[in-house]
């Protein structure tokens, strides 16, 4: 019987053949923790007696979610987090360098065949390199960092084919979302999403990301794709060695297989408080929005800020408007420095602030006020999810979020574009 | 088990049961069990008896991996939970904690019904509506980091996930 890209990858890393449904206990190649998850992780790991990380090497903590600490209180976790990282020797990515999220990809500790782990939702991200990479809690973590090895359940996996050609001015962001109104919430549920089809085959890598990073939002508890010559291309500017790309096999057992012909999709908006409540671009503009973010693991890459400059430059955002804009990395920042998009940035009068998680976060960088509507890149817009559970979070592409900043509505940048 | 029922709705996600705002509190549970539900019913704290048992609808606990959301609603007093599915990280964060979570059908309940589950046997009685149903049983496997008391007690009692066990 055929294996798809998961069954396959936890066959190798479990040591014996698998599919959906089994319990297997897998090696692990990458352990995450960050922030006040790592700190819980910590506790979780004295408690259990141990003593040393197994794998220092294939272990890193990262500052993402409170950067620069909003206050002593995380100031004492990031302190305590980081005492445990001196005496374990692990691997270490301090505030102000990224989002995890983004980091790991791109400093290259992610590769085909991987199995990673990471006390984030969004660990699904990775999945874009053709890797088995999933989110888990802070217990689950300190076992791993004892032993190396974690249990998982063997996920069915469903197959989402994008078919056609995608629209100027239509992102991966709204292939996602499009995704979450088809499939709802809960309908990857446990489930792996591999993501296929010429449209992904298009896109960059960069972009690729933001569809597995989101797979969570369905349920899902991995998002995976295959690589192709543009995934090879990608790795070997950041990785050495050999890289072998796991493909699916021709007859590989799919619990549903969907086809989205996107050739005439229109940007996509996720409307309060659900990210599968989701309409046309149509349906949401005009609403009132009086800040915006352009940022988080989901879309605060160097093409998402590509696509805001594009709108921003030479024009300024209203003083009633707040526009908060964050590269995921201190490399994205210097190249956004470089070619000059920070620039347009600030003279459109946008705030920048450090590569963090900011609102998506909900405890530092722009939280909204009550009443308030934000429209945003970010990964979520559960209620109270930037930080106040009595304003509104809408989820749109950066293009999207840049155009409505300068308006103060929701609008579309292609305004005019031929609406079904 | 004995408690009585708190009903809500799908999708109850974990920024419902604690918002990310709370999170640098998150190593005092006490501190943290204040705000538990309070987005979603801000009485939640004030109802809930010890041995207490939350039914919702799908897709329980989507959302962030944040551990102490099942560990929040523990410290208020919930001895289980029951719902048609729940989010995954959720899931393994429960039964990691030591949180017994049942997957059936939910509809029927009320709030305040009084409810009586055997985990062993997987049925479930509610004596005010007078229903009984049969649920799918917790794999044997994590019935066991149950009995330990999660996670931290499987391990001080078997030393490791141990392969042959779960597999």
């Amino acid at each position: 019987m055929g294996q798809t890209i998961v069954e396959k990858i936890l066959s190798v890393k479990s040591g014996r053949t698998c599919s959906a449904g089994e319990l297997v206990v897998s090696d692990l190649d990458l352990m995450m923790g960050h922030d006040f998850n790592a700190a819980m992780t910590i506790q979780v790991f004295e408690e259990l007696g141990a003593r040393k990380v197994a794998y220092p090497e294939k272990t890193f903590f990262v500052f993402d979610h409170a950067v620069p600490a909003p206050n002593e209180n995380y100031a004492r976790i990031q302190q305590k987090v980081e005492r445990f990282i001196k005496v374990q020797g692990v691997g270490f990515y301090p505030p102000g360098e990224g989002i995890c999220h983004q980091l790991f990809p791109e400093k290259g500790h992610v590769k085909p065949g991987d199995v990673v782990i990471g006390t984030d939702s969004h660990t699904c991200t990775y999945g874009a390199l053709n890797a088995f990479t999933t989110g888990i809690g802070s217990t689950d973590l300190a076992v791993a960092l004892m032993s190396g090895k974690l249990w998982f359940k063997v996920p069915e996996t469903i197959r989402v084919n994008f078919i056609g050609k995608l629209p100027k001015g239509v992102y991966s962001k709204d292939l996602i979302l499009y995704a979450a109104k088809k499939l709802t919430v809960d309908g990857a549920l446990y489930k792996c999403i591999e993501f296929g089809g010429p449209v992904i085959a298009a896109l960059s890598l960069e972009e690729r990301m933001t569809l597995t990073n989101m797979s969570v939002e369905l349920g899902a508890k991995a998002g995976i794709m295959e690589a192709d010559e543009k995934t090879i291309t990608w790795l070997k500017e950041r990785i050495d060695g050999d890289i072998t790309p796991v493909f699916p096999d021709a007859d590989a057992v799919y619990e549903a297989v969907y086809n989205f012909d996107v050739s005439e999709l229109l940007p996509q908006i996720a409307c309060p408080h659900a990210v599968d409540n989701v309409c046309d671009i149509s349906d949401a503009a005009g609403t009132p929005v009086h800040s915006a973010f352009i940022g988080s693991c989901s879309n605060g890459r160097i093409a998402d800020l590509r696509a805001a400059a594009k709108i921003l430059e030479g024009k300024r955002v209203p003083k009633h408007i707040r526009l908060y804009i964050i590269p995921a990395s201190r490399e994205i920042c210097l190249n956004a420095i470089e070619e000059g998009l920070v620039s347009i940035f600030l003279n459109a009068g946008a705030i920048l602030e450090p590569p963090c998680c900011g609102p998506c976060g909900g405890i530092c960088g722009g939280i909204p006020a009550d009443d308030e509507n934000m429209i945003s890149t970010a990964t979520r817009n559960f209620k109270g999810r930037a930080g106040n559970s009595k304003s509104n979070v809408y989820l749109a592409s950066p293009a999207v979020v840049a155009a409505s900043a300068l308006t103060g509505v929701i609008t579309d940048p292609m305004e005019g574009r031929n609406t079904r | 088990m004995r408690g009585f029922a708190h009903c809500y709705g799908d999708d109850i996600n974990t920024d419902y049961i604690i918002a990310g705002k709370y999170r640098s509190i998150c190593l005092d549970m006490k501190e943290m069990a204040v705000h538990v539900m309070e987005d979603l019913d801000p009485e939640f704290i004030k109802k809930v008896k010890p041995g207490d048992i939350i039914v919702a609808g799908k897709n329980f606990g989507c959302g962030s991996s944040r551990e102490y959301a099942p560990k929040v609603i523990m410290e208020a007093g919930i001895s289980l939970i029951i719902a048609p599915s729940f989010g995954r990280i959720f899931y393994r964060n429960s039964i990691n904690s030591g949180l017994p979570l049942i997957e059936c059908n939910t509809e029927g309940f009320h709030s305040g019904d009084e409810l009586v589950v055997d985990l062993l046997e997987g049925n479930l009685q509610n004596l005010t509506q007078k229903t009984r149903v049969q649920f799918k049983k917790i794999p044997s496997f994590m019935m066991t980091i149950i009995q330990a008391g999660g996670m931290i007690g499987y391990i001080q009692k078997y030393g490791s996930i141990d392969v042959e066990r779960i597999c």
